[in-house]
């Protein structure tokens, strides 16, 4: 399993995955001010949204490269026959994928704040809830990677098969922005969890079924 | 359906070679064989280890060849040993120059002998070998019959499918129906 997780990030790495999603993150936050226009009051209360999106972008870049190589090079089936199952494969590979993405994550959406001007105490509800809501985008990530492997553009076929249901880790996210630090913003915290949660016990089932479909 | 009604047993020191024109379904027995392919009916028994040299080699291609190979010997058994026993089936295999050289740039034939010493390195009492001979030069395919030979002789047991010759005395005729 850890062999399998540090061959995964070492991957995510050195294909400069990690690096590219980061910087398409910063990028999309950059944007939003150019959008809509410089005003300090309208991007302090959009801001923690547009980071939820941005990060919601992000995690979708490195989606076509997460499965498909190594079904494609025989890497899965030389796992399948060492008798590992798939399922744990692919909670290996959420692992991996969250180690590569969450904390870089959520150290660049400190840099976004930054530029969107975020007060102090919205960065803090976005930090939470990005510590919360990366795990099961990543599982989720990983889940879609499965799904699309083999098929003729992967990629754009992923964005639609992802985003509605990243839905409502996004609704949530940025719901525990918009309640504040109120109860409003804990009980979008708590539900934001569960949804988390639900994905990342869902997905290794998932990936390892359609990894074994794929195989066949 | 590619074939039906096909039964076979192989002891220990036995090998099995299936022969058989292109498409006829050579490769998919060594799937189903392996446990990545369901038959529509039967059952296979295998010995616990298996071990399988198919078409992809399954190395990640940046990483130097002996790096690749101990990421696989380290998923199997004993892995302390996991780079002494990636060495030395690069030795076997006559590899062992090239050990330090990224698998990107290896040739064809390389990496069909570094997929050979990934099923050396296993200690799988069941080896599967499709086509293991493609893309192998003379002196190769010489290497790579005396390996058999010497698992075999160890008790092991090897599965091969291949439509070149190959010597593997005393072996068990698989013909697939056309």
């Amino acid at each position: 399993m850890l062999t399998l997780i540090l061959r995964d990030l070492r991957i995510g790495w050195a294909s400069g995955g990690i690096v590219n999603a980061l910087a398409f993150f910063l990028l999309v936050t950059i944007l939003f001010p150019f959008a809509v226009g410089p005003d300090t009051v309208l991007l302090a209360r959009i801001g923690g949204g547009v980071i939820w999106a941005a990060a919601l972008l992000a995690a979708l870049m490195p989606v076509e490269r997460l499965i498909g190589p190594d079904s494609d090079s025989g890497v899965l089936d030389q796992l399948a026959v060492r008798g590992m199952s798939l399922s744990s494969v692919a909670a290996a590979k959420i692992v991996a994928h969250w180690l590569g993405f969450g904390p870089p994550l959520m150290l660049a959406a400190v840099i976004a704040a930054g530029l969107l001007g975020l007060p102090l105490a919205t960065l803090a509800t976005v930090e939470m809830g990005l510590l919360i809501g990366t795990p099961g985008l990543a599982a989720l990530a990983v889940a879609t990677s499965a799904l699309v492997t083999g098929l003729r553009g992967a990629g754009s076929v992923a964005g639609l098969v992802m985003l509605p249901l990243a839905v409502p880790l996004l609704i949530f996210g940025a719901g525990s922005i918009a309640g504040g630090g109120g109860d409003a913003g804990t009980s979008a915290l708590k539900l934001l969890g569960a949804v988390s949660l639900l994905l990342l016990a869902g997905a290794p089932f998932v990936a390892g079924a359609a990894m074994r479909s794929a195989m066949e | 359906m590619l074939f039906d009604g096909l039964s076979f047993t192989l002891a220990a020191g036995a090998a099995g070679l299936v022969a058989g024109p292109n498409g006829v379904g050579k490769s998919s027995l060594i799937r189903i064989a392996a446990g990545l392919l369901r038959p529509d009916g039967g059952t296979i028994d295998h010995p616990p280890t298996r071990a399988l040299m198919a078409e992809t080699h399954a190395f990640d291609p940046a990483r130097r060849l002996i790096d690749a190979l101990a990421f696989w010997t380290s998923l199997d058994a004993d892995p302390s040993r996991a780079r002494a026993r990636a060495s030395d089936a690069l030795a076997a295999v006559e590899l062992s120059a090239i050990a330090e050289v990224p698998v990107r740039l290896l040739s064809t034939g390389q990496r069909r002998r570094a997929a050979l010493a990934r099923v050396v390195a296993s200690g799988a009492t069941l080896w599967l070998l499709d086509e293991p001979a493609n893309g192998l030069d003379v002196a190769s395919v010489a290497v790579l019959e005396r390996l058999i030979a010497r698992h075999r002789a160890e008790g092991g047991i090897a599965l091969v499918a291949t439509h070149m010759p190959l010597a593997l005395p005393n072996a068990h005729m698989i013909v697939l129906p056309c």
